[in-house]
């Protein structure tokens, strides 16, 4: 039973990079043009929206894409606030709090995901359309547009713009995010994922339920249009569910076939902007070194979390209890986790959601073994680069490989280059800017929340695991995950205006700062591939030595940064269990 | 100053005007098509996965229920309030791996096992004394499934063998022994154990 679990991972690699392939090549296609018909579609609906289509500058970029971002996420408050006077709300569900609605619409817009509220008892069905659906399409857009400004930094020269954000916009929603989640959510669909307009159904209960309360004879099922949510939230690495339990719930991920098309629509997009990144660049071997890098990192996280859970609680030893893997069994850890997903498909799931900044779970992270639990939290603090975010996984990888080939100049004594370019104070600038603002807002709110009555009001573990729900709390916050040790009552105003905050400064004070890199370095000449080739012989950024420089480089930044806290949390729980 | 404004306002027009374009095609065009679709073409998943009725709307074949008679198979352990298996209040213990709490439930459940069936020394299968993480698992593990026969058995008055060769009927195993796991859907073996079709 336990090869199983290696055949499920090695499986899956080999399918995001089948995937990753094709999907490259129509990612570096949209980066240029659409192919018609879709490029007149396109030209006829910007017009309409008084769009010019003029390449932008860094500046007007980033000023359009904030414009467009801060419109959407007051839309969004607004619509929460106005849902139980509006239309498809058949549970007639009344608005939430004040500081909810704009902790979700600021997690929303910033691909984060985070939520402080429960889907089925609060958001009636036009919300989640209107409202989440539409920000899980436009914050993976805004994080695709990123990556493509970011692209054509690199791969012009001496150039002035960096690509249209509002053309970027529509031509990644219509032509990318729109077909893919039509086809994902119809397979989600004929699998068993719930698409409708209902209210909540009533069934009856095979055997009546006697409680204190009196006898139960029915159950309540919450309804919903689930299928379309479901397909974007996995294809955008946005990762919010429509019911409370997320991917775990039977009506948003049914069988082991959606779970395993979820995990794949996760990694699909940012192993795809990999391989578009080395055909827009000119070069494929760079793209492949950068999916290399993320799924080393990736698999070294796999293999811990999966031999934890299945190595199951001590605890529960002593109480008789059978955790060994077996023909009929999945054995292990099985607090927080689906039978239909076992061990070996909730394990790696928590590694993908964790890896990419989806924050989508099919099982409960608290309830993960401590070391488990530990990794899912560096995955998350390394800056959400393995694999990452739709664009945001590939803006932050590159930052990275800016810093690798910064450290390996001054060790070597040349200047460094990365694909034909020097790299000067002006470009490091805003790669430290971006690498150091998570960091800040992980350790500064952790700090924060468990230095204050507000924050610890919250926890529901005591001692090691509390700080742990706080410290995942900020983690996922900043590095726009989304995915939480729930035992934490997050919807107080407290958290829901500072993790508000920690997400919107994750997102928006990186984002800048990249698309000025991407202004600076599209403002540079690039030297010619021949040129390239033979300056960079010493340190070439595609082989196998650039690919554990790069891997060095992550874990060196994350662990000098994270590894005092990390100690308190995750691994302090660890030793109390075994010991 | 000036210019600033009237660059702000310059990109307000498309900021507002590609919102409400995108809005209208990924929130109401985009779920209303799929509905349309998946009632189409799959009106039974899209509505929920009801079982047939013999009176009143019957069960969601993907959601699990509760079950205490010592005659029917048990489902995971549900951490829902107020009761568990609720279907508007999905969710899990969120307890971590060395949380007292977690101990003393787990083993309550194994005690309560017991108690139902005090012949049976086994190990109790894990999955049967953990709380799952929606807390509306439909299924049991095969393990979990074939440790409760003997009280079945015993409390029907039936063979135990008879109840074991339901469960074989009802597993599913892994495809090609590595997607999926060995399970079966508790409100499906307890409805063929009632008799129902």
């Amino acid at each position: 039973m336990t090869t199983q679990m290696w055949m499920l991972l090695a499986t899956f690699v080999l399918a995001v990079w089948l995937i990753a392939v094709p999907l490259g090549r129509v990612l570096a296609l949209l980066v240029e043009r659409a192919p018609q018909p879709l490029a007149g579609i396109e030209g006829w609906l910007l017009r309409a929206c008084g769009v010019s289509g003029a390449e932008q500058g860094w500046r007007g970029y980033a000023g359009a894409l904030l414009l467009f971002n801060l419109a959407g996420a007051l839309a969004l408050y607004v619509l929460q606030l106005l849902q139980p006077l509006l239309p498809l709300n058949p549970q007639q569900f009344a608005a939430p709090s004040w500081d909810s609605a704009l902790n979700t619409a600021v997690s929303f817009v910033t691909n984060t995901n985070w939520q402080s509220y429960a889907g089925e008892t609060t958001m009636s069905h036009l919300t989640q359309m209107l409202g989440l659906t539409v920000q899980n399409f436009l914050s993976a857009a805004t994080g695709i547009a990123v990556a493509f400004a970011l692209m054509r930094g690199f791969a012009r020269s001496a150039a002035a713009g960096i690509g249209n954000f509002w053309v970027d916009v529509v031509r990644i929603t219509l032509w990318l995010l729109l077909p893919l989640s039509v086809l994902l959510a119809l397979a989600f669909a004929a699998q068993g994922v719930i698409q409708n307009l209902s209210s909540d159904l009533t069934v009856a209960l095979l055997e009546p339920l006697h409680t204190d309360a009196g006898v139960v004879g029915s159950q309540t099922l919450a309804m919903g249009p689930v299928a379309s949510q479901e397909a974007i939230k996995m294809l955008g690495t946005n990762g919010g569910g429509f019911m409370n339990a997320n991917s775990a719930h039977p009506f948003e991920n049914p069988t082991a076939w959606t779970n395993v098309l979820q995990m794949l629509a996760i990694f699909a997009i940012p192993a795809g902007l990999c391989m578009a990144f080395g055909r827009v660049v000119g070069d494929r071997r760079q793209g492949w070194a950068l999916l290399a890098a993320m799924t080393v990192l990736f698999v070294a996280a796999v293999a811990v979390i999966l031999t934890q859970e299945q190595a199951g609680n001590p605890h529960f030893a002593a109480l008789g209890v059978d955790q060994a893997a077996s023909a009929l069994q999945a054995g292990g850890n099985m607090e927080g986790k689906e039978v239909r997903f076992g061990i070996a498909a909730s394990a790696l799931f928590a590694a993908v959601t964790t890896a990419a900044s989806c924050g989508a779970v099919n099982a409960m992270h608290a309830s993960l073994m401590p070391l488990s639990g530990g990794v899912a939290l560096l995955l998350m603090q390394l800056g959400e680069v393995v694999f990452g975010g739709v664009g945001s996984g590939l803006y932050g990888m590159l930052l990275f490989a800016l810093l690798a080939v910064f450290v390996a100049g001054l060790m070597t004594g040349r200047t460094p280059e990365y694909l034909g370019k020097k790299i000067s104070p002006a470009e490091m600038k805003p790669v430290v800017i971006a690498i150091l603002v998570t960091p800040l807002l992980v350790l500064l709110g952790t700090a924060i929340a468990v230095g204050s009555e507000a924050g610890r009001a919250g926890l529901l573990n005591a001692g090691a695991a509390g700080f742990t729900e706080v410290l995942y709390a900020f983690s996922s916050a900043a590095n726009n995950n989304g995915s939480a040790f729930a035992g934490l009552s997050a919807n107080t105003p407290f958290y829901n205006c500072a993790l508000a905050l920690a997400m919107a400064l994750g997102r928006f004070a990186v984002i800048v700062p990249v698309l000025a890199l991407a202004g600076t370095l599209a403002g540079r000449i690039r030297a010619t591939r021949a040129a390239t080739d033979s300056a960079s012989a010493a340190l070439p950024t595609h082989g196998p030595m650039f690919v554990v420089l790069l891997v060095l480089t992550v874990l060196l930044v994350g662990a000098l940064t994270y590894l005092p806290a990390l100690a308190l949390g995750p691994l302090v729980e660890h030793i109390n269990l075994i010991r | 100053m000036n210019a600033r404004l009237s660059v702000f306002l310059s990109t307000l027009r498309p900021a507002l005007s590609v919102l409400v374009l995108l809005t209208l095609i990924t929130g109401l065009a985009y779920p209303l098509a799929v509905t349309g679709l998946a009632r189409l073409l799959w009106p039974e998943a899209a509505a929920g996965s009801l079982a047939p009725a013999q009176h009143g709307a019957g069960a969601s074949l993907l959601i699990g229920q509760s079950f205490s008679d010592p005659g029917r198979f048990w489902s995971r352990p549900s951490v829902t309030a107020p009761v568990p298996y609720n279907g508007v209040a999905s969710g899990g213990s969120n307890l971590g791996a060395n949380a007292p709490a977690l101990r003393e439930a787990v083993a309550a459940r194994v005690a309560a096992l017991r108690t139902a069936d005090p012949d049976n020394a086994l190990p109790v299968p894990v999955d049967l004394v953990t709380a799952s993480a929606s807390g509306l698992d439909p299924d049991i593990s095969l393990a979990a499934a074939h440790y409760q026969a003997g009280r079945i058995a015993r409390a029907r008055g039936v063979d135990r063998r008879s109840v074991d060769a339901l469960i074989d009927a009802h597993a599913r195993l892994p495809w090609l022994g590595f997607i999926g796991e060995p399970r079966v859907n508790v409100v499906l073996l307890n409805r063929a154990l009632d008799g129902v079709r």
